[in-house]
Protein backbone atom coordinates (compact mmCIF):
# COMPACT_ATOMS: atom_id res chain seq x y z
CA UNK A 1 0.00 0.00 0.00
CA UNK A 2 2.80 2.37 0.85
CA UNK A 3 4.09 3.78 -2.38
CA UNK A 4 7.61 4.98 -2.62
CA UNK A 5 8.18 8.31 -4.27
CA UNK A 6 10.58 7.66 -7.05
CA UNK A 7 12.10 11.00 -7.80
CA UNK A 8 13.92 14.06 -6.61
CA UNK A 9 15.55 14.85 -3.35
CA UNK A 10 13.17 14.84 -0.46
CA UNK A 11 12.36 18.36 0.61
CA UNK A 12 9.40 19.76 2.49
CA UNK A 13 7.07 20.98 -0.25
CA UNK A 14 4.84 22.46 2.36
CA UNK A 15 4.88 23.04 6.07
CA UNK A 16 1.99 23.92 8.35
CA UNK A 17 3.00 24.86 11.87
CA UNK A 18 0.54 25.55 14.70
CA UNK A 19 -2.01 26.89 12.24
CA UNK A 20 -5.00 28.67 13.76
CA UNK A 21 -7.86 30.09 11.69
CA UNK A 22 -10.78 31.84 13.33
CA UNK A 23 -13.96 33.24 11.85
CA UNK A 24 -15.37 35.65 14.38
CA UNK A 25 -15.69 33.61 17.53
CA UNK A 26 -15.38 30.27 15.78
CA UNK A 27 -12.06 28.46 15.65
CA UNK A 28 -12.21 26.65 12.32
CA UNK A 29 -8.65 25.38 12.65
CA UNK A 30 -6.96 25.00 15.98
CA UNK A 31 -3.20 24.39 16.14
CA UNK A 32 -2.66 22.22 13.10
CA UNK A 33 0.86 21.00 12.28
CA UNK A 34 1.86 18.80 9.37
CA UNK A 35 4.11 18.79 6.32
CA UNK A 36 4.39 17.12 2.94
CA UNK A 37 7.24 16.37 0.58
CA UNK A 38 7.79 16.39 -3.15
CA UNK A 39 6.43 13.29 -4.83
CA UNK A 40 4.01 12.66 -2.00
CA UNK A 41 0.23 12.49 -2.05
CA UNK A 42 -1.14 13.84 1.20
CA UNK A 43 -4.82 13.37 1.93
CA UNK A 44 -6.40 15.77 4.39
CA UNK A 45 -9.30 13.78 5.69
CA UNK A 46 -12.13 14.91 7.86
CA UNK A 47 -15.89 15.27 8.05
CA UNK A 48 -17.64 18.32 6.64
CA UNK A 49 -16.72 21.42 8.61
CA UNK A 50 -13.50 19.91 9.94
CA UNK A 51 -11.43 22.83 8.61
CA UNK A 52 -10.01 21.12 5.50
CA UNK A 53 -10.85 23.87 3.03
CA UNK A 54 -9.80 26.63 5.42
CA UNK A 55 -6.42 24.95 5.80
CA UNK A 56 -5.94 24.46 2.06
CA UNK A 57 -6.95 28.05 1.40
CA UNK A 58 -4.20 29.25 3.72
CA UNK A 59 -1.68 27.24 1.72
CA UNK A 60 -3.06 28.63 -1.53
CA UNK A 61 -2.74 32.18 -0.21
CA UNK A 62 -6.47 32.92 -0.18
CA UNK A 63 -6.69 33.14 3.56
CA UNK A 64 -4.41 34.71 6.13
CA UNK A 65 -3.71 32.47 9.13
CA UNK A 66 -4.98 33.94 12.39
CA UNK A 67 -1.94 32.43 14.01
CA UNK A 68 0.83 30.00 13.16
CA UNK A 69 2.85 29.62 10.00
CA UNK A 70 2.36 28.11 6.56
CA UNK A 71 5.06 27.73 3.94
CA UNK A 72 4.76 26.27 0.45
CA UNK A 73 8.06 25.53 -1.29
CA UNK A 74 9.61 27.63 1.45
CA UNK A 75 7.51 30.65 0.50
CA UNK A 76 4.88 32.62 2.39
CA UNK A 77 1.71 32.13 0.28
CA UNK A 78 0.52 35.71 0.83
CA UNK A 79 3.69 37.80 1.16
CA UNK A 80 5.45 35.92 -1.66
CA UNK A 81 2.32 35.29 -3.71
CA UNK A 82 3.85 36.33 -7.04
CA UNK A 83 6.78 33.94 -6.67
CA UNK A 84 4.62 31.09 -5.48
CA UNK A 85 1.65 31.09 -7.89
CA UNK A 86 3.58 29.96 -10.99
CA UNK A 87 4.63 26.86 -9.01
CA UNK A 88 1.27 25.74 -7.67
CA UNK A 89 -1.87 24.33 -9.25
CA UNK A 90 -5.26 24.83 -7.64
CA UNK A 91 -8.51 22.95 -8.00
CA UNK A 92 -11.29 24.69 -6.11
CA UNK A 93 -14.08 22.73 -4.50
CA UNK A 94 -16.46 24.06 -7.13
CA UNK A 95 -16.68 26.63 -9.91
CA UNK A 96 -13.74 28.77 -10.89
CA UNK A 97 -14.42 28.64 -14.61
CA UNK A 98 -16.31 31.06 -16.91
CA UNK A 99 -19.76 29.53 -17.52
CA UNK A 100 -19.62 30.26 -21.24
CA UNK A 101 -16.06 29.06 -21.91
CA UNK A 102 -15.25 25.82 -23.70
CA UNK A 103 -12.85 23.31 -22.12
CA UNK A 104 -10.15 23.80 -24.73
CA UNK A 105 -10.45 27.59 -24.48
CA UNK A 106 -10.17 27.45 -20.70
CA UNK A 107 -7.05 25.30 -20.93
CA UNK A 108 -5.49 27.51 -23.60
CA UNK A 109 -6.21 30.59 -21.49
CA UNK A 110 -4.60 29.15 -18.39
CA UNK A 111 -1.71 27.77 -20.45
CA UNK A 112 -0.97 31.33 -21.58
CA UNK A 113 -0.26 32.31 -17.98
CA UNK A 114 2.76 29.97 -17.76
CA UNK A 115 6.11 30.00 -19.50
CA UNK A 116 6.24 26.28 -20.25
CA UNK A 117 2.72 24.90 -19.94
CA UNK A 118 1.45 21.41 -20.70
CA UNK A 119 -0.14 21.00 -24.12
CA UNK A 120 -3.86 21.85 -23.73
CA UNK A 121 -5.02 19.31 -26.31
CA UNK A 122 -3.02 16.48 -24.74
CA UNK A 123 -4.17 17.45 -21.27
CA UNK A 124 -7.78 17.49 -22.41
CA UNK A 125 -7.37 13.98 -23.75
CA UNK A 126 -5.67 12.87 -20.55
CA UNK A 127 -8.69 13.86 -18.46
CA UNK A 128 -11.01 12.32 -21.03
CA UNK A 129 -12.77 15.46 -22.23
CA UNK A 130 -11.86 15.51 -25.90
CA UNK A 131 -15.45 14.66 -26.85
CA UNK A 132 -16.81 17.76 -25.09
CA UNK A 133 -14.07 20.16 -26.09
CA UNK A 134 -16.57 22.40 -27.92
CA UNK A 135 -19.26 22.37 -25.21
CA UNK A 136 -19.42 25.24 -22.78
CA UNK A 137 -18.61 24.75 -19.10
CA UNK A 138 -22.23 25.11 -18.07
CA UNK A 139 -23.18 22.24 -20.41
CA UNK A 140 -20.71 19.81 -18.81
CA UNK A 141 -21.81 17.29 -16.20
CA UNK A 142 -20.57 17.69 -12.64
CA UNK A 143 -17.93 15.04 -13.19
CA UNK A 144 -16.73 16.63 -16.43
CA UNK A 145 -16.47 20.00 -14.72
CA UNK A 146 -14.35 18.41 -11.99
CA UNK A 147 -12.06 16.82 -14.56
CA UNK A 148 -11.64 20.13 -16.37
CA UNK A 149 -10.85 21.82 -13.05
CA UNK A 150 -8.21 19.17 -12.44
CA UNK A 151 -6.71 19.77 -15.90
CA UNK A 152 -6.64 23.52 -15.20
CA UNK A 153 -4.74 22.85 -11.99
CA UNK A 154 -2.11 20.90 -13.93
CA UNK A 155 -1.66 23.00 -17.06
CA UNK A 156 1.12 25.08 -15.49
CA UNK A 157 3.11 21.93 -14.57
CA UNK A 158 3.02 22.77 -10.87
CA UNK A 159 5.38 21.54 -8.17
CA UNK A 160 2.56 21.48 -5.66
CA UNK A 161 -1.06 20.73 -6.57
CA UNK A 162 -3.94 21.51 -4.21
CA UNK A 163 -7.07 19.54 -4.99
CA UNK A 164 -10.09 20.38 -2.85
CA UNK A 165 -12.55 17.45 -2.93
CA UNK A 166 -11.40 16.40 -6.42
CA UNK A 167 -13.79 13.46 -6.78
CA UNK A 168 -16.90 14.97 -5.22
CA UNK A 169 -19.83 14.28 -7.50
CA UNK A 170 -17.70 12.32 -9.98
CA UNK A 171 -18.79 8.96 -11.38
CA UNK A 172 -16.76 5.78 -10.91
CA UNK A 173 -14.74 6.03 -14.14
CA UNK A 174 -14.05 9.70 -13.52
CA UNK A 175 -12.92 8.93 -10.01
CA UNK A 176 -10.48 6.30 -11.23
CA UNK A 177 -9.15 8.66 -13.85
CA UNK A 178 -8.60 11.37 -11.26
CA UNK A 179 -6.90 8.89 -8.92
CA UNK A 180 -4.56 7.60 -11.59
CA UNK A 181 -3.73 11.16 -12.61
CA UNK A 182 -2.90 11.98 -9.01
CA UNK A 183 -0.60 8.95 -8.78
CA UNK A 184 1.16 9.94 -12.02
CA UNK A 185 1.70 13.44 -10.67
CA UNK A 186 3.35 12.04 -7.57
CA UNK A 187 5.58 9.85 -9.71
CA UNK A 188 6.63 12.99 -11.58
CA UNK A 189 7.71 14.45 -8.24
CA UNK A 190 4.72 16.69 -7.68
CA UNK A 191 3.47 17.13 -4.13
CA UNK A 192 -0.28 16.61 -4.23
CA UNK A 193 -2.46 17.75 -1.35
CA UNK A 194 -6.04 16.69 -1.58
CA UNK A 195 -8.90 17.09 0.81
CA UNK A 196 -11.58 14.48 1.01
CA UNK A 197 -14.23 13.12 3.28
CA UNK A 198 -14.18 9.91 1.27
CA UNK A 199 -12.19 7.39 3.27
CA UNK A 200 -11.92 4.96 0.44
CA UNK A 201 -10.30 7.61 -1.70
CA UNK A 202 -7.77 8.53 0.97
CA UNK A 203 -6.90 4.86 1.41
CA UNK A 204 -6.47 4.24 -2.30
CA UNK A 205 -4.62 7.29 -3.49
CA UNK A 206 -2.56 8.79 -0.69
CA UNK A 207 0.88 8.12 0.70
CA UNK A 208 0.00 9.78 3.95
CA UNK A 209 -3.22 10.82 5.61
CA UNK A 210 -3.83 13.73 7.93
CA UNK A 211 -7.07 13.25 9.82
CA UNK A 212 -8.61 16.39 11.21
CA UNK A 213 -11.85 16.93 13.03
CA UNK A 214 -13.32 20.24 14.15
CA UNK A 215 -10.04 22.00 13.45
CA UNK A 216 -7.91 19.61 15.49
CA UNK A 217 -5.26 17.26 14.19
CA UNK A 218 -6.35 13.75 15.07
CA UNK A 219 -3.53 11.75 13.57
CA UNK A 220 -0.99 11.57 10.73
CA UNK A 221 0.43 8.52 9.06
CA UNK A 222 0.47 6.26 6.04
CA UNK A 223 -2.81 4.46 5.44
CA UNK A 224 -1.01 1.22 6.42
CA UNK A 225 0.28 2.65 9.68
CA UNK A 226 -3.11 4.03 10.58
CA UNK A 227 -4.89 0.82 9.74
CA UNK A 228 -2.37 -1.32 11.62
CA UNK A 229 -2.46 0.95 14.65
CA UNK A 230 -4.48 -0.53 17.46
CA UNK A 231 -4.00 -4.05 16.05
CA UNK A 232 -7.63 -4.88 16.54
CA UNK A 233 -8.49 -8.29 17.97
CA UNK A 234 -11.14 -9.19 15.51
CA UNK A 235 -11.91 -11.23 12.44
CA UNK A 236 -14.34 -9.96 9.86
CA UNK A 237 -15.80 -12.11 7.16
CA UNK A 238 -18.52 -12.12 4.55
CA UNK A 239 -20.85 -15.13 4.16
CA UNK A 240 -24.53 -15.70 3.36
CA UNK A 241 -26.85 -13.70 5.63
CA UNK A 242 -28.48 -15.30 8.63
CA UNK A 243 -25.94 -17.95 9.65
CA UNK A 244 -26.16 -19.29 13.19
CA UNK A 245 -23.84 -16.87 15.02
CA UNK A 246 -24.52 -18.44 18.39
CA UNK A 247 -23.36 -21.86 17.21
CA UNK A 248 -20.29 -20.39 15.57
CA UNK A 249 -19.57 -18.39 18.74
CA UNK A 250 -19.52 -21.62 20.77
CA UNK A 251 -16.99 -23.15 18.41
CA UNK A 252 -14.72 -20.10 18.43
CA UNK A 253 -15.28 -19.30 22.11
CA UNK A 254 -15.99 -15.67 21.20
CA UNK A 255 -18.87 -13.38 20.40
CA UNK A 256 -19.96 -13.33 16.78
CA UNK A 257 -22.09 -10.49 15.37
CA UNK A 258 -23.78 -10.05 12.05
CA UNK A 259 -22.99 -6.34 11.63
CA UNK A 260 -25.05 -6.08 8.47
CA UNK A 261 -26.69 -8.79 6.39
CA UNK A 262 -23.87 -11.09 5.29
CA UNK A 263 -21.14 -9.15 7.17
CA UNK A 264 -19.81 -10.81 10.30
CA UNK A 265 -17.52 -9.78 13.11
CA UNK A 266 -15.82 -12.21 15.48
CA UNK A 267 -14.40 -10.71 18.64
CA UNK A 268 -11.32 -12.85 18.89
CA UNK A 269 -7.66 -12.85 18.12
CA UNK A 270 -7.07 -13.33 14.38
CA UNK A 271 -4.69 -16.22 15.01
CA UNK A 272 -4.20 -18.89 12.35
CA UNK A 273 -5.89 -21.36 14.70
CA UNK A 274 -9.02 -19.25 15.06
CA UNK A 275 -9.16 -18.61 11.33
CA UNK A 276 -8.80 -22.30 10.61
CA UNK A 277 -11.61 -23.07 13.08
CA UNK A 278 -13.82 -20.49 11.41
CA UNK A 279 -13.23 -21.71 7.90
CA UNK A 280 -13.66 -25.38 8.78
CA UNK A 281 -16.95 -24.60 10.55
CA UNK A 282 -18.15 -22.84 7.39
CA UNK A 283 -16.96 -25.79 5.30
CA UNK A 284 -18.89 -28.24 7.46
CA UNK A 285 -22.05 -26.22 6.97
CA UNK A 286 -21.25 -25.88 3.25
CA UNK A 287 -21.36 -22.09 3.55
CA UNK A 288 -19.36 -20.09 0.97
CA UNK A 289 -16.90 -17.54 2.31
CA UNK A 290 -17.11 -14.19 0.47
CA UNK A 291 -14.07 -12.58 2.09
CA UNK A 292 -12.13 -12.55 5.29
CA UNK A 293 -10.17 -9.80 6.96
CA UNK A 294 -8.11 -10.25 10.05
CA UNK A 295 -5.98 -8.08 12.31
CA UNK A 296 -6.25 -5.08 10.09
CA UNK A 297 -8.81 -2.31 10.13
CA UNK A 298 -9.99 -0.23 7.24
CA UNK A 299 -9.25 3.45 7.28
CA UNK A 300 -12.92 3.85 7.99
CA UNK A 301 -12.55 1.98 11.26
CA UNK A 302 -9.59 4.12 12.20
CA UNK A 303 -11.39 7.26 11.24
CA UNK A 304 -14.50 6.50 13.23
CA UNK A 305 -12.47 5.49 16.24
CA UNK A 306 -10.18 8.51 16.02
CA UNK A 307 -12.83 11.11 15.46
CA UNK A 308 -15.05 9.51 18.07
CA UNK A 309 -12.39 10.33 20.68
CA UNK A 310 -13.04 14.03 20.34
CA UNK A 311 -16.75 13.78 20.93
CA UNK A 312 -19.74 12.49 19.09
CA UNK A 313 -19.14 10.50 15.97
CA UNK A 314 -19.32 12.84 12.98
CA UNK A 315 -21.48 12.24 9.97
CA UNK A 316 -19.26 10.68 7.38
CA UNK A 317 -20.16 9.72 3.86
CA UNK A 318 -18.95 6.27 3.07
CA UNK A 319 -18.90 5.30 -0.53
CA UNK A 320 -17.69 1.77 -0.42
CA UNK A 321 -19.97 0.17 2.09
CA UNK A 322 -23.61 0.40 2.94
CA UNK A 323 -24.73 2.98 5.46
CA UNK A 324 -26.09 0.18 7.65
CA UNK A 325 -22.71 -1.34 8.11
CA UNK A 326 -21.17 2.01 8.97
CA UNK A 327 -23.90 2.68 11.45
CA UNK A 328 -23.53 -0.69 13.07
CA UNK A 329 -19.83 -0.21 13.37
CA UNK A 330 -20.33 3.23 14.84
CA UNK A 331 -22.70 1.86 17.41
CA UNK A 332 -20.31 -0.90 18.25
CA UNK A 333 -17.52 1.64 18.73
CA UNK A 334 -19.74 3.69 20.98
CA UNK A 335 -20.57 0.63 22.99
CA UNK A 336 -16.93 -0.25 23.30
CA UNK A 337 -16.13 3.24 24.50
CA UNK A 338 -18.81 3.08 27.11
CA UNK A 339 -17.56 -0.20 28.42
CA UNK A 340 -13.95 0.99 28.44
CA UNK B 1 3.93 15.12 -19.44
CA UNK B 2 3.35 17.40 -16.49
CA UNK B 3 6.70 17.00 -14.79
CA UNK B 4 7.15 20.21 -12.82
CA UNK B 5 8.36 23.14 -14.93
CA UNK B 6 6.76 26.13 -13.37
CA UNK B 7 7.36 29.76 -14.33
CA UNK B 8 5.11 32.65 -15.24
CA UNK B 9 4.57 33.58 -18.87
CA UNK B 10 5.70 37.00 -20.12
CA UNK B 11 3.12 39.57 -18.90
CA UNK B 12 2.10 40.59 -22.44
CA UNK B 13 1.24 37.00 -23.36
CA UNK B 14 -1.01 36.53 -20.33
CA UNK B 15 -2.67 39.92 -20.90
CA UNK B 16 -3.31 39.15 -24.56
CA UNK B 17 -4.86 35.77 -23.83
CA UNK B 18 -7.05 37.23 -21.09
CA UNK B 19 -8.17 40.10 -23.35
CA UNK B 20 -9.02 37.67 -26.10
CA UNK B 21 -11.16 35.54 -23.81
CA UNK B 22 -12.90 38.57 -22.27
CA UNK B 23 -13.86 39.72 -25.78
CA UNK B 24 -14.87 36.28 -26.96
CA UNK B 25 -17.10 35.62 -23.96
CA UNK B 26 -18.68 39.08 -24.12
CA UNK B 27 -19.57 38.68 -27.77
CA UNK B 28 -20.83 35.15 -27.11
CA UNK B 29 -23.29 36.29 -24.44
CA UNK B 30 -26.60 37.01 -26.13
CA UNK B 31 -27.85 39.40 -23.45
CA UNK B 32 -24.64 41.37 -23.67
CA UNK B 33 -24.91 41.76 -27.45
CA UNK B 34 -28.56 42.72 -27.03
CA UNK B 35 -27.67 45.38 -24.52
CA UNK B 36 -24.60 46.83 -26.16
CA UNK B 37 -25.48 46.59 -29.86
CA UNK B 38 -29.11 45.82 -30.53
CA UNK B 39 -30.80 48.24 -28.11
CA UNK B 40 -28.79 51.34 -29.14
CA UNK B 41 -29.18 50.50 -32.84
CA UNK B 42 -32.93 49.94 -32.53
CA UNK B 43 -33.49 53.02 -30.36
CA UNK B 44 -31.61 55.19 -32.84
CA UNK B 45 -33.53 53.84 -35.84
CA UNK B 46 -36.88 54.00 -34.08
CA UNK B 47 -36.75 57.51 -32.68
CA UNK B 48 -35.03 58.90 -35.78
CA UNK B 49 -38.00 57.75 -37.86
CA UNK B 50 -40.86 58.10 -35.36
CA UNK B 51 -40.86 61.75 -34.42
CA UNK B 52 -42.36 61.45 -30.93
CA UNK B 53 -39.53 62.87 -28.87
CA UNK B 54 -39.39 66.56 -27.96
CA UNK B 55 -36.04 67.01 -29.68
CA UNK B 56 -36.72 70.49 -31.05
CA UNK B 57 -37.25 71.76 -34.56
CA UNK B 58 -34.35 70.08 -36.33
CA UNK B 59 -33.98 66.51 -37.54
CA UNK B 60 -34.27 64.27 -34.44
CA UNK B 61 -31.16 62.35 -35.53
CA UNK B 62 -29.02 65.39 -34.74
CA UNK B 63 -30.06 65.15 -31.11
CA UNK B 64 -30.34 61.39 -30.95
CA UNK B 65 -27.05 60.31 -32.46
CA UNK B 66 -24.75 61.78 -29.77
CA UNK B 67 -27.16 60.67 -27.05
CA UNK B 68 -27.30 57.09 -28.29
CA UNK B 69 -23.53 57.05 -28.58
CA UNK B 70 -23.36 58.00 -24.90
CA UNK B 71 -25.89 55.26 -24.13
CA UNK B 72 -23.73 52.72 -25.98
CA UNK B 73 -20.65 53.67 -23.95
CA UNK B 74 -22.66 53.36 -20.74
CA UNK B 75 -24.10 49.98 -21.69
CA UNK B 76 -20.64 48.52 -22.18
CA UNK B 77 -18.54 50.20 -19.51
CA UNK B 78 -21.16 50.13 -16.77
CA UNK B 79 -23.85 47.52 -17.35
CA UNK B 80 -21.89 44.87 -19.22
CA UNK B 81 -18.82 45.14 -16.97
CA UNK B 82 -20.96 45.03 -13.82
CA UNK B 83 -22.96 41.98 -14.83
CA UNK B 84 -20.05 39.97 -16.24
CA UNK B 85 -17.75 40.73 -13.32
CA UNK B 86 -20.52 40.05 -10.80
CA UNK B 87 -21.04 36.56 -12.14
CA UNK B 88 -17.29 35.92 -12.49
CA UNK B 89 -16.97 36.78 -8.83
CA UNK B 90 -19.89 34.60 -7.79
CA UNK B 91 -18.73 31.63 -9.89
CA UNK B 92 -15.27 31.74 -8.33
CA UNK B 93 -13.62 32.69 -11.63
CA UNK B 94 -11.84 35.67 -10.08
CA UNK B 95 -10.79 33.54 -7.12
CA UNK B 96 -9.37 30.88 -9.42
CA UNK B 97 -7.52 33.46 -11.54
CA UNK B 98 -6.06 34.77 -8.30
CA UNK B 99 -4.14 31.49 -7.96
CA UNK B 100 -2.56 31.82 -11.41
CA UNK B 101 0.35 34.04 -12.43
CA UNK B 102 -2.15 36.47 -14.00
CA UNK B 103 -1.83 39.61 -11.88
CA UNK B 104 -4.69 41.89 -10.90
CA UNK B 105 -3.16 44.58 -13.04
CA UNK B 106 -3.11 42.29 -16.08
CA UNK B 107 -6.70 41.26 -15.42
CA UNK B 108 -7.82 44.87 -15.12
CA UNK B 109 -5.81 45.74 -18.21
CA UNK B 110 -7.49 42.93 -20.14
CA UNK B 111 -10.94 44.04 -19.05
CA UNK B 112 -10.13 47.61 -20.06
CA UNK B 113 -8.86 46.54 -23.46
CA UNK B 114 -11.95 44.42 -24.05
CA UNK B 115 -14.22 47.36 -23.14
CA UNK B 116 -12.32 49.66 -25.50
CA UNK B 117 -12.59 47.19 -28.38
CA UNK B 118 -16.34 46.69 -27.82
CA UNK B 119 -16.85 50.45 -27.63
CA UNK B 120 -14.96 50.93 -30.87
CA UNK B 121 -17.20 48.32 -32.53
CA UNK B 122 -20.29 50.06 -31.14
CA UNK B 123 -19.14 53.44 -32.39
CA UNK B 124 -18.41 51.94 -35.80
CA UNK B 125 -21.84 50.35 -36.08
CA UNK B 126 -23.65 53.46 -34.83
CA UNK B 127 -21.63 55.75 -37.14
CA UNK B 128 -22.69 53.73 -40.16
CA UNK B 129 -26.30 53.71 -38.98
CA UNK B 130 -26.20 57.41 -38.13
CA UNK B 131 -24.94 58.34 -41.57
CA UNK B 132 -27.58 56.16 -43.22
CA UNK B 133 -30.23 57.92 -41.12
CA UNK B 134 -28.94 61.30 -42.20
CA UNK B 135 -26.68 62.43 -39.35
CA UNK B 136 -23.96 64.85 -40.46
CA UNK B 137 -21.17 66.31 -38.32
CA UNK B 138 -21.04 70.09 -38.16
CA UNK B 139 -17.54 71.12 -37.07
CA UNK B 140 -17.09 68.35 -34.54
CA UNK B 141 -14.37 68.47 -31.92
CA UNK B 142 -13.41 64.82 -31.88
CA UNK B 143 -10.65 65.36 -29.32
CA UNK B 144 -13.14 66.62 -26.77
CA UNK B 145 -15.50 63.73 -27.53
CA UNK B 146 -12.62 61.30 -27.01
CA UNK B 147 -11.70 62.87 -23.67
CA UNK B 148 -15.33 62.60 -22.60
CA UNK B 149 -15.52 58.98 -23.73
CA UNK B 150 -12.35 58.01 -21.85
CA UNK B 151 -13.36 59.75 -18.63
CA UNK B 152 -16.87 58.30 -18.83
CA UNK B 153 -15.55 54.79 -19.51
CA UNK B 154 -13.31 54.95 -16.45
CA UNK B 155 -16.16 56.35 -14.32
CA UNK B 156 -18.73 53.81 -15.53
CA UNK B 157 -16.36 50.87 -15.17
CA UNK B 158 -15.56 52.03 -11.63
CA UNK B 159 -19.27 52.09 -10.76
CA UNK B 160 -19.81 48.72 -12.47
CA UNK B 161 -16.91 47.10 -10.61
CA UNK B 162 -18.06 48.63 -7.33
CA UNK B 163 -21.46 46.98 -7.81
CA UNK B 164 -19.97 43.69 -8.99
CA UNK B 165 -17.49 43.57 -6.13
CA UNK B 166 -19.93 44.28 -3.31
CA UNK B 167 -23.36 42.91 -4.30
CA UNK B 168 -24.52 39.36 -5.04
CA UNK B 169 -24.45 38.63 -8.78
CA UNK B 170 -28.21 38.56 -9.22
CA UNK B 171 -28.59 41.85 -7.37
CA UNK B 172 -25.91 43.35 -9.60
CA UNK B 173 -27.73 42.03 -12.66
CA UNK B 174 -31.02 43.61 -11.58
CA UNK B 175 -29.47 46.83 -10.32
CA UNK B 176 -27.33 47.33 -13.44
CA UNK B 177 -30.28 46.84 -15.76
CA UNK B 178 -32.46 49.11 -13.62
CA UNK B 179 -29.75 51.73 -13.58
CA UNK B 180 -29.41 51.47 -17.34
CA UNK B 181 -33.10 52.21 -17.85
CA UNK B 182 -33.16 55.00 -15.28
CA UNK B 183 -30.07 56.72 -16.67
CA UNK B 184 -31.35 56.28 -20.20
CA UNK B 185 -34.43 58.29 -19.22
CA UNK B 186 -32.95 61.04 -17.06
CA UNK B 187 -29.55 61.71 -18.60
CA UNK B 188 -30.51 63.68 -21.69
CA UNK B 189 -29.53 60.81 -23.97
CA UNK B 190 -32.92 60.27 -25.60
CA UNK B 191 -35.08 62.87 -23.87
CA UNK B 192 -33.64 66.37 -23.73
CA UNK B 193 -32.59 67.37 -20.22
CA UNK B 194 -34.69 70.56 -20.15
CA UNK B 195 -37.84 68.49 -20.47
CA UNK B 196 -37.22 67.15 -16.95
CA UNK B 197 -38.68 68.82 -13.84
CA UNK B 198 -36.13 71.33 -12.56
CA UNK B 199 -35.39 69.43 -9.34
CA UNK B 200 -34.68 66.22 -11.20
CA UNK B 201 -32.69 68.11 -13.78
CA UNK B 202 -30.41 69.54 -11.10
CA UNK B 203 -29.73 66.03 -9.77
CA UNK B 204 -29.34 64.59 -13.27
CA UNK B 205 -26.64 67.12 -14.10
CA UNK B 206 -24.43 65.56 -11.44
CA UNK B 207 -24.59 62.13 -13.11
CA UNK B 208 -21.73 60.86 -15.29
CA UNK B 209 -24.24 59.70 -17.89
CA UNK B 210 -25.71 63.20 -18.22
CA UNK B 211 -22.26 64.72 -18.38
CA UNK B 212 -21.22 62.34 -21.15
CA UNK B 213 -24.38 63.10 -23.14
CA UNK B 214 -23.69 66.82 -22.75
CA UNK B 215 -20.10 66.40 -23.93
CA UNK B 216 -21.19 64.36 -26.97
CA UNK B 217 -24.03 66.75 -27.82
CA UNK B 218 -21.60 69.65 -27.71
CA UNK B 219 -18.60 68.00 -29.31
CA UNK B 220 -20.44 66.21 -32.10
CA UNK B 221 -23.40 68.58 -32.60
CA UNK B 222 -24.23 72.23 -32.34
CA UNK B 223 -24.48 72.66 -28.57
CA UNK B 224 -21.67 73.98 -26.39
CA UNK B 225 -20.01 71.72 -23.87
CA UNK B 226 -20.59 73.02 -20.34
CA UNK B 227 -17.36 73.04 -18.31
CA UNK B 228 -19.37 71.52 -15.49
CA UNK B 229 -19.87 68.36 -17.58
CA UNK B 230 -16.12 67.79 -17.86
CA UNK B 231 -15.69 68.46 -14.14
CA UNK B 232 -18.51 66.03 -13.26
CA UNK B 233 -17.00 63.32 -15.47
CA UNK B 234 -13.55 63.90 -14.02
CA UNK B 235 -14.77 63.64 -10.43
CA UNK B 236 -16.63 60.39 -11.18
CA UNK B 237 -13.62 59.02 -13.06
CA UNK B 238 -11.48 59.51 -9.96
CA UNK B 239 -13.99 58.65 -7.25
CA UNK B 240 -15.65 55.55 -8.71
CA UNK B 241 -12.47 53.50 -9.33
CA UNK B 242 -11.13 54.51 -5.91
CA UNK B 243 -14.34 53.33 -4.29
CA UNK B 244 -14.18 50.09 -6.29
CA UNK B 245 -10.57 49.51 -5.26
CA UNK B 246 -11.52 50.17 -1.64
CA UNK B 247 -14.61 47.98 -1.39
CA UNK B 248 -14.25 45.34 -4.10
CA UNK B 249 -14.32 41.82 -2.62
CA UNK B 250 -12.86 39.03 -4.73
CA UNK B 251 -15.10 36.34 -3.26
Amino acid sequence: MLRTATTLTRMPALEVTDLVITYGDTRAVNGLTFSAEAGEVLAVLGPNGAGKTSTIECLEGYRRPTDGRVRVLGLDPIAQHDRLVPQIGVMLQSGGVYPGIRPIEALELHAAFYADPADPTELLARVGLTHVRRSSWRQLSGGEQQRLSLALALVGKPRVAFLDEPTAGVDVQGRQLIRSTVRELAQDGVCVVLTTHDLDEAEKVSDRVVIIDRGHLITVGTPDQLMAAGGSREIRFGAPPGIDTAALGKVLLAAVHETSPGEYLVETDPSPGNIAALTSWLAEKDLPLADIRAGRQTLEDVFLRMTAITGEVPAVRIDTRSKDSAKARTERLRGRRRSA
Amino acid sequence: MTAPAPAAAPPAKAWKAQTRIELLLTLRRGESVLLTFLIPVVLLAFFANVDVLPTGDGDPIDFLFPGILALAIMSTALVSVAIATGFERQMGVLKRLGATPLTRRQLLGAKTAAVVVIEALQVGVLLIEGFILGFRFSAPSLGLALVGAVLATVAFAGIGLLMAGTLPALTTLAAANGLYLLLLLVSGMVFPLDELPSGLQAVAELLPSTALAQVFHGALGDATVPTSAIVVLFVWAVAAPLAAARWFRWE
